[in-house]
């Protein structure tokens, strides 16, 4: 689809739009990650709408989960995520091997420690996504090889 | 299960949704970080400039086109193959001038709107100025400088959404385009 190819351009001209314009520093690289996650979540918010308006109610929390993983991942990334695990205390962990956003970037260790500014917009998403079927979430993410990919979805009881 | 259903109709609109949803959080990003929508513009332009320089790279790849022998040939191009790639929408070709220099890109529906309403406070945005930037960016990548701007938007309260594109000549040096 030549219309991912856009998104993807969009995506990586965000991030290097919001780092281009900031100083060095830890607390700078925070800003941005903030920047970026809080434009992931109000087009998650977006989405999710769109995606659910003529599916049925979902029936639980694993539920909703499971919709993130499949469909949302899906329409998003282009494939499902490879694994879900939970301890059915509200903690999720998603794990996609082979992460769209990252598969660009090169697979050795060097630039390991960029990752996480392509992460930070998917984030968003997640939580996003999550904030408007009723789940209050902090989303996490972390790369140990590129291009696999783990976000951690912490759902926060109201 | 009406969840199955939607699976594969939904799917490709859905993708060009998550682009114009982005987009939108792209331009409210910006409206926040800069001070007057002039800046937005200018950034929004910039950032279409660096994606236009990539994106001609896909397109070759994947079209057929081949090189384009005038102006005229490479509008037509823009319009029935590029923009129905990438947008999904053909814009109507018009208002060439005397000397074939210049044309009128009229977008009958502009996708990345979709949502979109402009408040008053942001009477001089221009809202889909980054496709201004794709246009020049890809477009010197093929050695053609060109100049691209919105002369009406349907945001604005125009009838229709027009692009001006103006030819400004032909890039011979063939080192890289470097980014803004």
């Amino acid at each position: 689809m030549a219309d991912e190819a856009l998104f993807l351009l969009l995506h990586n001209e965000m991030v290097s739009g919001v780092y281009k314009s900031a100083e060095q520093g830890e607390v700078e690289n925070g800003r941005c990650i903030t920047k970026l996650e809080n434009m992931g979540f109000r087009v998650g918010q977006g989405l999710i709408e769109r995606f659910t308006k003529d599916t049925a109610r979902f029936k639980d929390e694993l539920d909703i989960m499971k919709f993130i993983c499949k469909d949302f991942w899906t329409t998003v990334f282009k494939k499902q995520i490879d694994n879900l695990r939970t301890n059915h205390q509200g903690i999720y962990v998603l794990q996609d091997n082979k992460f769209r956003l990252l598969i660009q970037l090169s697979a050795g260790k060097q630039y390991l420690e960029h990752a996480s500014k392509y992460l930070a917009f998917t984030c968003g998403l997640i939580r996003g996504g999550l904030s408007n079927l009723g789940i209050k979430s902090i989303v996490t993410a972390e790369v140990s090889s590129m291009p696999a990919c783990k976000f951690q979805v912490m759902i926060q009881k109201l | 299960m009406s969840r199955q259903a939607n699976r594969g109709t939904e799917s490709k609109k859905m993708s060009s949704e998550l682009f114009t949803l982005t987009y939108g959080a792209l331009v409210t990003q910006l409206c926040k970080d800069y001070e007057n929508d002039e800046d937005v513009n200018k950034q929004l332009d910039r950032m279409g400039y660096n994606i236009g320089v990539r994106l001609i790279e896909d397109f070759l790849a994947r079209s057929n086109v081949g090189r384009c022998h005038d102006f005229r040939e490479t509008a037509d191009v823009i319009a029935k193959v590029a923009f129905k790639m990438y947008l999904g929408i053909t814009p109507s070709i018009t208002n060439w001038s005397p000397a074939g220099d210049e044309f009128s890109l009229i977008l009958e529906n502009n996708p990345l709107v979709d949502f979109v309403e402009l408040p008053d406070n942001h009477s001089a945005l221009i809202y889909s100025n980054l496709l201004c930037g794709v246009l020049r960016g890809a477009l010197e990548m093929v050695q053609m400088a060109v100049e691209a701007k919105f002369v009406q938007d349907t945001l604005k309260g125009d009838g229709v959404t027009e692009i001006r594109m103006r030819f400004i000549r032909r890039i011979e040096d063939n080192l890289p385009a470097g980014e803004e």
